[in-house]
């Protein structure tokens, strides 16, 4: 989806604001939802694909007014209620209050059935492919080429994985761009490495 | 209640979702308190640290690390959720990496340890991959135009580590001293380790 969290290249954030030496967590509810979600991963209710886009899924006005632990915490608790195991009311009793929950999931993609190999230094094509469900294929790479500069062992296919559905087992390529050829103000000599999985990327033409 | 309703405050609603587990029996005991311990006494950049530290003395753990470098975390006992697959990104004399995560917040847990407030704000995470150099300088670091900058997006599930070169006239210097130089803003990249 192209989702409020897909952020690489949007304009007018400002300078990050930097704190150094701060705690991991800086209020005892922080780690409940990264702990929450381990419960509900290993327990293979739901995988670490499908807590991402649980997290992309929140409505975008609220995505962008939460923290991010407060993300994760609706995000997996989103998922725990998607999956049957506790209701919305429940957690509103709990909470003695609202407890809205992420917009409904999208619509998962499975990977290609025909694997396409592609080697270290080829010149690759990204799809000019658009997803109603998860993808981790930023959108300021779509349609752009790059060239392969890693290739890193075969994970699950995000874009099945984040749907629960059957995820095949597919290498990703560390895919370097000009950022020039991504944005024509970007930085000077500067490049983008993007790590993507097979089926997001295309032959180039010759 | 609808999504009308206005939220519960946070950390109500978070405590809420453990309850309601709990009362499922999901939840084990002391699972909450064990995780955050985990995440903030055995994930971190100290392990990173000790990871170059032994890159920049040993040339051949250098090589191992640069080879594999999950096997070679292992070897000193870093592993586990977020390092399946740790790449390390080998900065030299022209060119300058640095990691984020534009989608959400991914790094390496057992050798960056969780990441840093403003890794996850939306300002770096929109910026720095177009504007690198104007966000370095805004932190605090300045990479000359000849060296090359690279970003390395976390989209999938490598998770990275930043090789950095090591400062002139530590040579010769103990492991021990050469990890105190590194910290968890080198391992991401936006500093550079600082003898004073």
């Amino acid at each position: 989806m192209d989702g409020i969290h897909d952020l690489g290249g949007v304009n007018g954030f400002g300078t990050v604001e930097v704190e150094r030496d701060t705690p991991v967590f800086h209020r005892a509810w922080e780690p409940i939802g990264y702990a929450m979600a381990f419960i509900g991963i290993r327990q293979r209710l739901f995988t670490t694909d499908e807590v991402r886009h649980a997290i992309e899924r929140i409505e975008p006005r609220r995505y962008m007014a939460a923290t991010y632990y407060e993300r994760f915490v609706v995000g997996v608790a989103s998922l725990f209620v998607e999956k049957g195991v506790i209701t919305q009311a429940e957690l509103e009793d709990a909470a003695g209050g609202g407890f809205p929950l992420s917009t409904p999931p999208g619509e998962g993609a499975p990977a290609r059935d025909d694997p396409v190999h592609f080697e270290i230094g080829e010149t690759v094509l990204v799809g000019n492919t658009h997803f109603k469900g998860h993808t981790r294929m930023p959108k300021y790479v779509r349609g752009k080429r790059g060239v392969v500069v890693h290739i890193a062992p075969p994970f699950p296919f995000a874009s099945a994985a984040g749907h629960g559905i059957e995820a095949k087992l597919e290498p990703t390529y560390h895919v370097r761009f000009d950022a020039k050829h991504l944005w024509s103000d970007a930085a000077e000599n500067s490049t983008v490495v993007v790590d993507l999985w097979e089926s997001y990327l295309e032959k180039v033409e010759t | 209640m609808s999504d009308h309703t206005p939220p519960a405050p946070i950390a109500d609603r978070a405590r809420a979702l453990e309850t309601v587990l709990k009362k499922k029996q999901l939840v084990p005991e002391r699972h909450t308190a064990d995780f955050t311990h985990t995440a903030e006494e055995e994930w971190s950049a100290k392990n990173g640290a000790m990871v170059v530290a032994k890159a920049w003395k040993s040339p051949e753990y250098r090589s191992r690390l640069l080879d594999n470098g999950t096997s070679a975390c292992a070897e000193l006992g870093f592993e586990g959720p977020q390092g399946e697959y740790i790449v390390a990104l080998e900065d030299t004399p022209s060119l300058h990496n640095l990691i984020v995560c534009t989608l959400c917040s991914c790094t390496a847990w057992p050798v960056l340890g969780l990441p840093p407030d403003w890794y996850k704000s939306f300002e770096y995470r929109a910026r720095v991959v177009r504007e690198s150099r104007t966000v370095l300088h805004e932190m605090g670091l300045d990479i000359p135009e000849d060296v090359e900058i690279r970003v390395s997006d976390t989209t999938a599930e490598t998770r990275y580590m930043v090789l950095p070169c090591q400062p002139e006239g530590t040579e010769g210097w103990s492991e021990a001293a050469l990890a105190a130089l590194i910290t968890q803003d080198v391992l991401i990249g936006v500093a550079l380790p600082k003898t004073e």
